[in-house]
């Protein structure tokens, strides 16, 4: 049997409950059960690095939030158009989309060094990572989504005599949007990871670079502040997309 | 035999003859109907029953220009079915109201207006309004469609089938998906807009009983592959205008003829 739901009230109340009660384990607990500073510094710590280091932490922010962004911006409008060109000819999407697959399988962090050998240093290459791991769930998505209007659908079309363009525009667009959005709502986190992982391998500004140097130094409360940063980073994206979604899907 | 509804010579809504219709190509064809002769007056309430397969919506997608025939010849309203939906000349209406989610329900009724237009002689004006109001639909434009009951979203379809001014409606078990009481309101809303408009009506279901009720004449197909197997004229057992009431025992009567015909279709 399954549970009444909670009042709205509760519903709200306990998670800030569950986390207030983590972050208070997390300050008063884990020092006392002697869990050093450098590998756990306390919530406190890591706030008072907000307050000392805001410029710093924006600083390293702004890149990586433009690489996240561009990157985000244009591995999805390559993977929208793709998917519109394959659904448009079977030819091409029977000839090239198993070597999409395949190129999906290759893992990220793989691929990362040779798209820094080709690009360099500078922003590029890390817009060009988080553009890579946004394409192929938008790809897959939005050639399903597409797909995804129903033989009645195209035979109501048919009988109205719609053209291609009409059926595109009037059916299959509207009708891939929900896939799409999802796959953006997966989007909005990997940019970031695609960002930040671009950084790792080379760079010295950006939140990545951040996170690198804080290890190296032993700077664990910087380590975490950047982690954290990093994080929000991934639900403000989210949230536009959820905001998005809600202007352009309405029923 | 055929009494013609006009004097004048309007041509048939259907005539087929020996049609042989079904899917995957000519040489690998699974046939769905089989040498199939029919002829549809104009203007007139035809209904198709029969068994599941029998090929009754097959029939319906032949008229409709969405599926070409293996053989056999069809004209509609005296042309071929690509020549009559490119003009536009008949509406489509499907089990599922298959209203776009995304589209209000006044949106929905003018899909019309929005697309194929461009293969269009005649312009087709937005009576979106009238037609909502006929089905019973005033002030419910602004709504989505999925804030509709499911009778509300199969009105919705047929007014958006009739914004073009069919002169053929095909009606694939329209309310096949409908409790009896909306069933039966809809039926006879649907006749009341038969009466008015003159549009020839196919209409597709399983049910025996709205079948009689609707149709000026019945047929029966069987399956397997599907055939005509019964042609019932229901006009000498109905009043003028094709009015009768359901419990009518010259109705019953039709009713029980015709299940027999499809318990030896089936």
């Amino acid at each position: 049997m399954r549970a009444a739901p909670l009042s709205p009230q509760l519903a709200i109340a306990l998670p800030v409950l569950g986390a207030a009660s983590i972050l208070l384990a997390w300050q008063y607990l884990l020092p006392l059960l002697g869990v050093p500073a450098y590998i756990v510094p306390t919530p406190t710590a890591i706030s008072g690095v907000f307050q000392k280091n805001f410029a710093l932490l924006m600083d390293n922010l702004r890149p990586t939030l433009i690489e996240a962004l561009a990157g985000f911006v244009i591995g999805n409008l390559a993977a929208v158009l793709l998917a519109v060109l394959f659904v448009h000819s079977r030819i091409l999407q029977a000839a090239y989309f198993p070597i999409v697959l395949f190129f999906n399988t290759i893992p990220i962090l793989a691929l990362s060094p040779i798209i820094i050998l080709i690009f360099g240093l500078g922003m590029t290459p890390k817009i060009v990572i988080a553009a890579v791991i946004c394409f192929f769930p938008t790809l897959v998505n939005m050639i399903r989504g597409l797909d995804s209007a129903s033989d009645n659908e195209h035979e109501l079309f048919r009988v109205l005599s719609a053209t291609r363009w009409e059926i595109f525009w009037s059916l299959r667009l509207p009708r891939a949007l929900p896939m799409l959005f999802s796959s953006l709502r997966i989007a909005s986190a990997t940019a970031v990871i695609g960002a930040i992982v671009g950084e790792w391998i080379g760079s010295d500004k950006g939140l990545g670079a951040l996170i690198i140097q804080a290890t190296f130094n032993y700077q664990s409360d910087r380590l975490y502040a950047a982690i954290v940063l990093s994080s929000c980073l991934s639900i403000a994206l989210f949230c536009v997309v959820v905001l998005a979604e809600r202007r352009a899907i309405k029923y | 035999m055929t009494i013609k509804r006009h004097a004048d010579m309007v041509p048939n809504a259907i005539e087929a003859s020996r049609l042989d219709v079904g899917y995957g190509g000519r040489i690998a064809a699974v046939k769905v109907l089989s040498g199939l002769d029919l002829t549809v007056e104009a203007g007139s309430f035809l209904s198709i029953l029969g068994p599941s397969g029998c090929g009754k919506s097959t029939l319906l997608r032949v008229v409709a220009d969405l599926l070409d025939p293996l053989g056999g010849t069809i004209s509609v309203l005296g042309d071929t079915p690509h020549a009559v939906r490119s003009r536009r000349d008949v509406g489509f209406v499907f089990q599922d109201s298959t209203l776009l989610p995304w589209r209000t329900v006044r949106d929905n009724v003018r899909l019309p207006l929005g697309v194929g237009q461009g293969s269009l002689t005649r312009r087709i004006e937005d009576r979106s309004d009238e037609l909502l109001e006929l089905m019973g639909l005033a002030g419910f434009g602004e709504r989505l469609p999925h804030q509709l009951s499911g009778g509300q979203r199969q009105r919705v379809a047929i007014a958006r089938a009739l914004l073009g001014q069919p002169k053929l409606l095909l009606m694939d078990e329209p309310f096949g998906a409908l409790d009896e009481i909306t069933r039966d309101r809809l039926n006879d809303e649907l006749l009341n807009l038969w009466r008015r408009t003159g549009t020839t009506i196919l209409f597709v279901t399983h049910s025996i009983a709205e079948a009689a009720y609707l149709g000026e004449r019945v047929i029966v197909l069987a399956a397997n592959p599907g055939r005509l197997v019964k042609d019932l004229d229901m006009r000498p057992l109905k009043q003028d205008g094709n009015r009768c009431t359901r419990e009518d025992p010259a109705i019953v009567a039709a009713m029980a003829e015709l299940r027999t015909a499809l318990e030896q279709a089936s």
